[in-house]
């Protein structure tokens, strides 16, 4: 494997002491390569805001240690853990910027606290508007900016002392889809331009489809499975990941273009009424998304339509089409609204 | 006595509670507003936390403010005279009223700070602020339009104690209130003070708003 630039080991927090403690997380151990997006997701309450707190000590952690870029976090003064948080940016739900201050000031407000002259911040935080795409707002105060904007900032604010680490605290949790694909898009940029390892916390599965390459699940205080995207959603192991994976009471997104496509399959009484969706996703061995469905079996014929979308992956979706083929089924796909 | 009388007594009396309510609120304020800093930084989850200080500090503030004005300001006086050298007249006001006005202050201080996003500290901190940093660069630029409203109603407030600093032998509109209105009964006079403060009040506090919105850059 790569080089780890995060290392947790046996990391263990409570809050609280005696009767009314709380562990909120026990015997963590992660390692986050250098480079890499990696993936912390869990439902609300897991405990995966206090472990990306951990790892920049915004939470002290009751035992265990965190290691990053080699140096264990716990065990640092506190002037070296200031200077250390430096080189390890942050970004939030809920933006966090100073509202007081313009677009511009905000980025140059890590550069101030480390004493970096205003001429030269002002200069950085120039290239970096440009960078995130908002280069003709640098005088906007906060309020004036949308949401995506405003998260766009944050990003350029926490990318500005060139950390090797950006901490992404549900970062799009706040946002509309469509503001989240292109806020996801952009940190995929960065980490790619930059080299910067992004840990991306949240609850949101396309969240770690889109952009991640690793993931851990966390659940009940503890990490349950971890791994390559693929592999841990192709065949999730534990109860904790299926639900994350397959929410219950899930309803369609098949209006959005990034899952898979959408066929539509009509069926026109020449088949028999065999369970023809169902033996396909067991014969290629992953779920469809039933869209919609109208179906009628009459004297053991089936009529009527439905729409699936298939999987993401292009060979999945090639061996169902070809496996529809051979069923004598008619399909067409289906073009999203808009 | 005549308008053309009246005219240098109010506008000296005008002048006298000016300088009684600006010089105070300047020295309530800069015990007040490290004070008030302090009891935020030490609250619990605050950035540097600390029980002894809130209560200790939190209780000397609190013993402070319940002590009515007149009586501190009586109870002052020898300290009054070590300070000033008088017990009487504006100059000797200002000891017992900053000393009245100071834990006011701090509290209004608190309170605006504490109305700042904890979200945007915790940011700050993760970027490696330090605790004096967080409160130079953070708080006090963040609360800047509640810190201005708040000091246009501790002003409006002392104003309220020089005037009845007049019983005690300060000058200003309140003393001349009591003075000609009550003492010799000039019923006229006594209202046509309390308009005067009235009306100082009222532009303090509209300075205060107009500030406080102007650069408030929340709003937009």
């Amino acid at each position: 494997m790569i080089d780890s630039i995060i290392k947790i080991q046996s990391l263990s927090k409570v809050f609280g002491t005696g009767e009314n403690a709380v562990t909120a997380l026990e015997n963590i151990d992660l390692d986050i390569g250098a480079g890499e997006i990696f993936g912390i997701i869990g439902l609300s309450g897991a405990g995966k805001s206090t472990l990306v707190r951990c790892i920049n000590l915004l939470e002290r952690p009751t035992s265990g240690s965190v290691l990053v870029d080699g140096a264990d976090m716990t065990t640092l003064s506190e002037r070296d853990l200031r200077k250390a948080r430096q080189s390890i940016g942050m970004i939030f739900q809920g933006f966090n910027l100073l509202m007081q201050r313009t677009a511009l000031d905000n980025i140059c407000f890590p550069l101030e606290l480390s004493g970096v002259g205003r001429k030269e911040a002002r200069e950085r935080a120039r290239a970096l508007l440009k960078l995130v795409g908002l280069e003709d707002r640098e005088k906007a105060y906060p309020a004036q900016l949308s949401g995506g904007q405003k998260q766009r900032i944050a990003i350029a604010r926490a990318l500005s002392t060139n950390p090797k680490v950006l901490l992404c605290d549900e970062a799009t949790s706040a946002l509309d889809p469509t503001t989240t694909l292109a806020i996801l898009d952009l940190l995929k940029e960065l980490n790619q331009k930059l080299g910067v390892t992004v840990v991306v916390i949240t609850h949101e599965m396309r969240v770690v489809e889109q952009i991640c390459g690793r993931v851990a699940i966390i659940a009940d205080s503890h990490i349950v499975e971890s791994g390559n995207v693929s592999d841990v959603f192709r065949h999730p192991r534990t109860e904790a990941a299926r639900q994350l994976i397959t929410p219950r009471g899930a309803t369609s997104s098949g209006t959005s273009t990034e899952a898979g496509k959408l066929y539509r399959i009509t069926f026109d009484g020449t088949t028999t009424d065999q369970p023809i969706v169902a033996n396909m996703v067991l014969a290629c061995g992953e779920p469809v998304n039933i869209v919609y469905a109208d179906t009628k079996i009459i004297q053991g014929r089936t009529h009527g339509h439905m729409i699936l979308q298939l999987p993401k992956n292009p060979v999945t979706a090639g061996r169902m089409l070809a496996f529809l083929d051979g069923q004598n089924v008619t399909y067409a796909e289906e073009v999203a609204e808009k | 006595m005549t308008i053309a009388d009246w005219l240098p007594v109010v506008g000296q009396g005008i002048l006298e509670t000016l300088y009684m309510t600006l010089v105070s609120t300047l020295f309530a304020y800069v015990l007040g507003l490290p004070l008030g800093l302090w009891l935020v930084v030490t609250a619990p989850d605050s950035i540097r936390p600390n029980a002894a200080v809130q209560h200790i500090v939190g209780g000397i503030v609190n013993a402070l403010r319940s002590a009515p004005f007149l009586i501190l300001l009586m109870a002052l006086i020898p300290l009054t005279r070590l300070i000033v050298g008088t017990s009487i007249g504006s100059p000797a006001m200002i000891p017992p009223l900053v000393i009245a006005a100071f834990p006011f202050v701090a509290r209004m201080v608190e309170s605006s700070a504490k109305e700042v996003d904890r979200g945007v500290i915790e940011a700050a901190t993760s970027m490696g602020a330090s605790p004096l940093q967080v409160v130079c660069k953070v708080i006090l630029p963040e609360a800047k339009p509640s810190l201005i409203i708040g000091a246009a109603i501790a002003t409006t407030t002392i104003l309220g104690y020089t005037a009845m600093a007049g019983v005690c032998g300060a000058g200003g509109l309140g003393a001349i209130a009591i003075n000609y209105g009550y003492y010799r009964g000039q019923t006229g006079v006594m209202w046509a003070m309390m308009v005067l403060l009235v009306i100082i009040v009222q532009v303090f506090q509209e300075i205060g708003n107009w500030l406080a919105r102007k650069c408030d850059r929340r709003i937009r």
